[in-house]
């Protein structure tokens, strides 16, 4: 195989423009929407004492936990040897820097006080694991930039093996992290479990892909280079894979849940419930985010073909945000039980499921959380040699089989 | 001879007077510097404050104990005494904009109904001062705090309103302001964006006064007082009565009790 040749892309299109004016635009609106937010305080969202977390938290979840997903192509080719994946090993990186971006500045703009986080950054409390993931997140930006460096710059290629285990260890508990804000809610029948942090992990890996690919084929097709039949195979199946794990964990979740009787009563919420969890968890997670993704990945029809693998990654990702959406606002909507057994009322809404309906400003805060991280990507394939020119079969290692 | 013994005599009897005079004295003095110690002792058991120049000690644990028997169902004294004392529901005219699920609430009646047997059981509800707080774990600036002397509450400077504590906490005691405030209480600072909620009334107990819900409630339902003071009312209630943590299998040590539930 011979060496890729990575190019900037031109990026003097009409469409290239377009495209930036569009994503600033998503981005101004998002702006404009945690403004709006903290300018009048949070009664303009949808968000109350009972669901504390709302839509910005699902669109800042599912992008952090994407982020550490999207860096598991330059993995693959880094410390686990699959070398037709190393010419994709820069936007991996890239990406997985730009969707975290992304994340936190949703997070941060949703905060009562953003203004403080330089505070908070300074005072730090080290039982929180919100404070660790503090450490965590900053500690990603700046070791997976390094990686970046070691893949760019011909000095640090052979570091290239060392960087690349260190990013991969740094994401893997960076996710356990944020599975981890869940599972230590011990008070809370949805949460509460060990299986949280790993559950979060295999998500990101499916997440993660959906992305990347979806990334991955937009500018190929736009900047009009090639992109041949094999790699885009070898992407289906891998994302096939991920969705089938994340699966598993999912499954698993659910069962240890159902079987232990104190649990039984959130789980028939959740999976049996008339409500709008129950739907986007069968119908939008797996059905579509999963199912269809799989058929897609595995049946022979739809082998490498870029339509439906576009299909199959777009499905994935609103699944995961609907499997998101059921962890966050789902586990917040089901009541706290101060007395096991007992029906209970109160001026507080104790006992009952409370409703949460998002205002536009929290889904645009999300939404221009999306457009910062595809700005960062679009910019940063301008600036510098993050694609390949050519990801054409024969450029790809045949020896290097898939799977 | 007789003047003799007359002088002899007067002697005596001075000699006598000073005696008692000195007796006297020397009593007096033991007795007043009995009582002047005694007292001391006596009011240092007694009054509970502590100067404001002395730091909070973990000698100290405070905490309630609330008799639901004496808990009528239709009775919020204890809330509307916390509403006034700290400006908040109908202590104030702020939170207009905000949605009744929006609205802070640092104390609520709680109603538990048997399922089988359709008993009620009426209750206050408020932070239960744990001796392990979540809310204080997980808190990622400190500003969820526990005090030496048991008290959780939240520096309002110092919290970014992220409400991972009220992810955390099982009681559901905490509240997040939605929109700005006006007028809040000297001793209540309360601020748009960040976390609060009872405080066991930090700034009265300081002052060796008892919280405003335990004051207001007519029935003498809630009790205020030293869990660590075995010779206090709390404590020897606790050890002599059966009581009940909420969530007791969280294993929180809470400093908020509960009987005949």
């Amino acid at each position: 195989m011979k060496p890729s040749t990575f190019r900037e892309i031109s990026g003097n299109s009409g469409g290239y423009w377009a495209l930036l004016v569009f994503l600033g635009l998503l981005i101004a609106v998002g702006l404009g929407a945690a403004w709006y937010m903290e300018h009048n305080g949070h009664w303009v969202t949808g968000m109350n004492n009972q669901i504390v977390w709302g839509m910005p938290h699902v669109f800042a979840v599912f992008l952090i936990v994407a982020a550490s997903g999207a860096l598991n192509v330059a993995t693959m080719a880094s410390i686990f040897g699959r070398t037709a994946f190393k010419p994709l090993s820069r936007l991996s990186g890239l990406l997985a820097i730009a969707l975290l971006a992304g994340g936190l500045l949703v997070l941060v703009l949703d905060l009562g006080r953003p203004d403080r986080l330089i505070m908070a950054m300074m005072n730090l409390n080290f039982m929180s694991i919100f404070a660790w993931n503090i450490i965590l997140y900053n500690g990603f930006f700046v070791i997976v930039a390094v990686y970046l460096w070691t893949l760019m710059e011909r000095r640090g290629n052979r570091f290239t093996r060392g960087a690349g285990l260190f990013a991969f260890l740094w994401r893997l508990i960076l996710t356990l992290g944020t599975g981890s804000i869940f599972g230590f809610l011990v008070a809370r029948q949805a949460y509460d479990a060990a299986i949280m942090a790993p559950l979060f992990i295999a998500l990101s890996f499916s997440f993660g892909l959906a992305i990347f690919m979806l990334v991955l084929f937009a500018s190929y097709r736009w900047s009009g280079r090639p992109l041949g039949d094999d790699m885009i195979h070898r992407l289906q199946r891998l994302l096939g894979l991920f969705v089938v794990t994340a699966l598993l964990f999912v499954a698993i979740y659910h069962l240890t849940n159902l079987y232990a009787a104190e649990h039984r009563d959130v789980e028939q919420f959740i999976l049996d419930g008339n409500n709008v969890y129950s739907g986007l968890f069968w119908v939008g997670y797996i059905l579509l985010g999963s199912l269809v993704p799989m058929a897609i990945a595995w049946f022979s029809p739809f082998r490498a073909a870029i339509g439906w693998v576009t299909t199959a990654a777009v499905l994935v990702v609103g699944g995961g945000m609907a499997m998101i959406y059921v962890i966050i606002i789902g586990g917040q909507a089901y009541p706290l039980q101060l007395f096991p057994g007992k029906a209970v009322s109160s001026s507080f809404f104790d006992g009952v499921i409370s409703p949460y309906s998002p205002t536009l400003a929290e889904t645009l805060l999300g939404i221009g959380g999306v457009g910062i991280a595809l700005a960062i990507v679009v910019v940063g394939i301008r600036l510098f040699k993050f694609l390949p020119l050519s990801l054409e079969d024969a450029r790809v290692d045949a020896h290097d089989k898939a799977e | 001879m007789s003047d003799e013994k007359a002088l002899s005599g007067e002697k005596v009897m001075n000699n006598k007077i000073d005696s008692y005079k000195r007796r006297f004295l020397a009593q007096s003095a033991v007795i007043t510097g009995a009582a002047a110690l005694g007292g001391g002792l006596v009011l240092t058991r007694v009054v509970q404050a502590r100067p404001a120049s002395q730091a909070v000690s973990s000698k100290n644990r405070w905490g309630l104990l609330i008799d639901t028997r004496k808990c009528a169902n239709d009775c919020d004294a204890c809330v509307q005494a916390c509403e006034m004392e700290h400006g908040w529901g109908r202590g104030s005219s702020d939170e207009q904009r905000s949605s009744p699920a929006q609205k802070a609430q640092w104390i609520r009646k709680v109603t538990l109904r048997d399922r089988t047997t359709g008993h009620e059981t009426s209750l206050p509800m408020m932070c239960q001062h744990c001796a392990h707080p979540p809310c204080v774990d997980v808190c990622p600036t400190g500003a969820s705090m526990k005090r030496d002397d048991g008290i959780v509450l939240v520096d309002k400077h110092r919290c970014i309103g992220c409400r991972y504590c009220m992810m955390a906490c099982p009681y559901k005691a905490r509240s997040f302001i939605h929109e700005d405030l006006h007028g809040q209480k000297t001793a209540s600072p309360r601020g748009k964006g960040t976390v609060e909620s009872c405080n066991l009334c930090v700034h009265r107990v300081d002052q060796g006064k008892i919280p405003a819900c335990a004051e207001a409630c007519p029935e003498k339902a809630i009790l205020f007082g030293d869990l660590k003071d075995a010779d206090s009312e709390i404590a020897r209630r606790l050890a002599s009565e059966p009581s009940t943590e909420i969530r007791g299998d969280l294993r929180l040590d809470l400093g908020v009790r509960y009987q005949n539930i």
